[in-house]
């Protein structure tokens, strides 16, 4: 599991049904791209996120596949509809094969 | 290997000036765009992609992409050594097609974006962005 | 003076490109103001009429992304500092809220007003060395590196509770001293570029520098969110580059000299608010 790896999402706590609300996704990640060399010359292996996803209710909102050029801390901007109360889920996929999760809950109002 | 001065400097020289030339689009993204399109037609319009004509820095370049009525969308960047940056794929609650992200981008170069739209149909938009080397480095 | 052509020249070429909105207003989470610009002190009037923060030199891009917690990187780093605040760390087996509590209730005001005099110890001291004394002799542990991510992460959650606040740091009493010292360094050319802080950030700010535009190297918005290191950057890192980037051999963070120009620095943006952890470039 790489080490330090935090989620920071910004999700409304309240929506009226079937609104379409903004998400903010962050998490902190090196995002090591395979690229770089150290210092004697050999490259450092690539190590990144490379699939995000988000859900609400168990259904898709978004779902992205990630390459080396997403910027370390990777962010994703992205809308969502709310049909009605529940939870968002949002994971993150390590190419060393951590999970990363985290949730918001969403209540009509 | 021992270089003369001579060829240090020409070496300097060369590099320096490979380095003023824009990147080329890759066949690499040529692949990547057939690869995601199976080979079909790509038209121009209908996808929106948002991206500073020049990039503060080349680590982190604020890009996003809007295609109402698409059900993915393939972003490149045509000169990074793999040109591949994301793909969304859009699900049923949705509230837009479209998404914003933070990309490296290794040098000048243009960024692509392939929308697939729910009819089948594949359009695509294109946006040089400027990389600059920065000034105090630091 | 060849640098003076030098930006000049740049300058013209980048004329016609919108490289930033110097008229920009900067407000966080929406409900937040930031002075970003703002009459320059007294002990500077004779040398600029107004100080400016790094946030109006940068592009919209970069000045978008500090305007909502959750577009700006650097805040991931004050949930984790956030965490270290209420861990137990050290042989003494407190935490930072063992003696401080709430660190939005007992921090608020204390990032404006510093480096300053500490009476006890007798010396000026910055946020990273209060920070280390605190952990080293109240908590037995092991002191954070002085311009390490941890160190950062925490100058940053300290610099939250004072967000919004103006900097207020003192240069008369007993700090005058190193103050003067510090405002010296400001002015020496260093290095085989034989560059002064004041060439570039006095003398040239607004001006290009290659492909970077200038800005008048004030510190309120420190630690900063470099976009092209993508992490945090303490103020003594920030002085080590620069100095180095005069080719020069550079100073060491936490050493005299970069403490008595934190001090002079910080003093030049009294009256611009408090806002890091900022993103810059």
């Amino acid at each position: 599991m790489a080490d330090g790896v935090k989620p920071r999402v910004k999700a409304p706590k309240k929506a009226a049904a079937g609104e379409v609300v903004t998400i903010k996704c962050l998490i902190s990640h090196s995002m090591e791209s395979g690229q770089r060399k150290d210092k004697d010359g050999n490259k450092i292996p690539r190590s990144i996120i490379n699939r995000f996803t988000c859900e609400f209710n168990g259904n898709s909102v978004i779902d992205v596949v990630m390459e080396p050029a997403i910027s370390t801390n990777p962010y994703f901007q992205f809308d969502a509809t709310v049909p009605e109360a529940g939870e968002f889920k949002f994971t993150w996929y390590d190419d060393d094969g951590s999970v990363y999760e985290d949730s918001k809950k969403v209540a009509i109002g | 290997m021992d270089f003369s001065r001579r060829d240090t400097l020409a070496l300097g020289l060369g590099a320096a000036a490979l380095t003023m030339l824009p990147f080329r689009v890759n066949a690499a993204a040529d692949d990547a765009i057939a690869a995601f399109t199976g080979g079909a037609s790509v038209e121009d319009g209908g996808i929106d992609l948002g991206a500073p004509e020049i990039a503060e820095n080349g680590n982190t370049v604020p890009i996003d992409v809007s295609a109402p009525g698409a059900t993915a969308i393939l972003l490149l960047a045509a000169g990074n050594p793999t040109p591949g940056v994301a793909t969304y794929n859009f699900g049923e609650l949705a509230g837009a097609q479209s998404a914003s992200t933070r990309i490296r981008l290794a040098g000048t170069q243009d960024v692509v974006a392939i929308a697939k739209m729910s009819d089948g149909s594949f359009k695509r938009a294109a946006k040089t962005v400027k990389v600059t080397i920065g000034g105090c480095g630091g | 003076m060849k640098l003076k052509t030098i930006t000049a020249i740049a300058a013209a070429l980048f004329a016609t490109t919108a490289i930033a909105d110097e008229d920009a207003e900067l407000v966080i989470n929406g409900d937040l103001e930031i002075v970003t610009k703002a009459a320059a002190p007294a002990h500077l009037s004779d040398a600029l009429d107004e100080i400016m923060s790094g946030w109006r030199f940068r592009s919209d891009g970069t000045q978008a992304m500090q305007m909502d917690d959750f577009d700006n990187p650097g805040m991931a780093a004050v949930d984790g500092a956030a965490e270290a605040w209420a861990t137990v760390e050290g042989e003494k087996g407190k935490s930072c809220a063992s003696c401080h509590g709430d660190v939005a209730e007992s921090m608020v005001g204390v990032r404006a007003v510093y480096p300053k005099w500490n009476e006890k110890a007798g010396e000026v001291r910055t946020l990273a060395m209060q920070i280390n004394d605190c952990r080293e002799n109240q908590m037995g542990a092991k002191a954070y590196g002085y311009t390490s991510g941890d160190m950062a992460a925490m100058e940053a959650l300290l610099s939250v509770q004072s967000r919004g606040m103006p900097v207020n740091v003192a240069i008369d009493g007993p700090v005058a001293a190193t103050w003067e010292k510090g405002k010296e360094l400001y002015y020496t050319r260093f290095g085989q570029l034989d560059l002064s802080c004041a060439n570039c950030h006095e003398d040239n700010y607004g001006n290009m520098i290659r492909a970077d535009h200038l800005s008048q190297g004030q510190i309120n918005g420190f630690p900063a969110y470099r976009l092209k290191n993508t992490k945090l950057n303490t103020v003594h890192d920030r002085f080590k580059g620069c100095v180095r980037d005069t080719r020069a051999e550079t100073f060491k963070p936490g050493g005299a000299e970069f403490i008595a120009l934190e001090l002079y620095v910080a003093s030049r943006g009294n009256g611009l608010s408090v806002e890091g952890p900022s993103v810059r470039n």
